[in-house]
């Protein structure tokens, strides 16, 4: 199996996922935290939520991105 | 990518996890004109299609209790309606149908593409940038429209101090115009990630040790692109409802 130094990139890019996921988790745990003080304002706010997530998950996204293209486009 | 596609025997997959998104001429071979029939165009048809066909014999009855695709169809109108109003307020409902059609294609669309052996149309960035495109246009034209130069306004935080504006308008300005980049490849990226992690499972189950394994994966990721297919259309969705509303309403 051979491999270059855009695998090796493409592979450290893959740390952005996990960043993402750190994000994400923060996001939804901490409104869930919030959700289970006052449950009663939860439902409002899920838009909020997913908003929150979306915008959290768009960088780990880059992060996929910039390994699909180490791997294909270099 | 065609050394990629072939080279089977070095990764050890049967096939490339990555050769589901190819895009082939449905009828023969040969180079791929903008007219040229392809398996994308195939998919997004039937995609519409089964939008048109939900929408149109799911309410053509009328029956005062609504049937299973009545009610579906239902569902779904009410669903946006109430997003688009909740987000954009009452001056915004009459955005509402462009915003159905968005939301409605890109679930289906979705949805279809978790069919087995069938092509997601959604998963290429071609197709999420041309409508990730069309809405940062029409949002900012309607800005302007509706608003004139007070849109601009949309980038000087008049709640800030005075000295931190100008920088504030900067990051907020870099922040508009990276919007249809990220709305775009949001979508496109969620969907061809799934779809690639669940062909790297499906090239473990030649390998006999681990393919109980990799099918117990399968199922799991299956799962978890159902609920993906519908979270990230509704992510789409809700995005061009706040952008709409910041068209709409300038003020910060």
């Amino acid at each position: 199996m051979e491999g270059d130094l855009a695998h090796i990139g493409a592979g450290l890019a893959a740390i952005g996922s996990g960043a993402a996921a750190i994000g994400v988790g923060n996001v939804a745990g901490n409104f869930l935290a919030g959700a289970l003080r006052n449950p009663s304002a939860a439902a409002s706010q899920t838009a909020t939520l997913f908003i929150g997530i979306a915008f959290a998950e768009a960088l780990g996204i880059f992060a996929f991105l910039v390994a699909l293209l180490l791997m294909f486009a270099v | 990518m065609a050394s990629e596609a072939t080279g089977a025997e070095e990764g050890g997959l049967v096939f490339h996890p990555m050769d589901q998104f190819i895009i082939k001429p449905l009828f023969g071979g040969g180079d791929i004109a903008w007219y040229t029939p392809t398996n994308a165009t195939l998919w997004m048809a039937l995609s519409i299609l089964a939008v048109v066909a939900l929408l149109v014999l799911g309410s053509s009855k009328r029956a005062i209790v609504p049937g299973r695709s009545q009610s579906i169809a239902e569902l779904s109108y009410g669903f946006i309606y109430k997003m688009v109003e909740d987000i954009c307020g009452k001056d915004g409902a009459k955005y509402f149908p462009y915003i159905m059609t968005l939301f409605m294609f890109i679930v289906v669309a979705n949805f279809l593409a978790l069919i087995p052996m069938s092509f997601s149309p959604t998963s290429h960035f071609a197709v999420t940038a041309v409508m990730a495109l069309a809405v940062f246009f029409a949002v900012t034209i309607l800005g302007f429209v509706k608003n004139g130069t007070a849109f601009l306004g949309l980038f000087w935080v008049s709640s800030a101090p005075l000295a931190l504006r100008p920088i504030l308008a900067i990051i907020e300005l870099i922040s508009y115009f990276v919007r249809p980049v990220s709305h775009s490849i949001r979508l496109a990226g969620n969907i061809m990630a799934g779809h690639a992690v669940i062909k790297v499972f499906a090239g473990f189950a030649a390998i006999a040790v681990l393919s109980p394994v990799s099918v117990l994966a399968i199922v799991a990721m299956y799962g978890l692109e159902v609920l993906v297919s519908f979270i990230q259309a509704y992510v789409f969705t809700i995005l061009t409802c706040v952008y709409l509303k910041d068209a709409l309403h300038p003020s910060h």
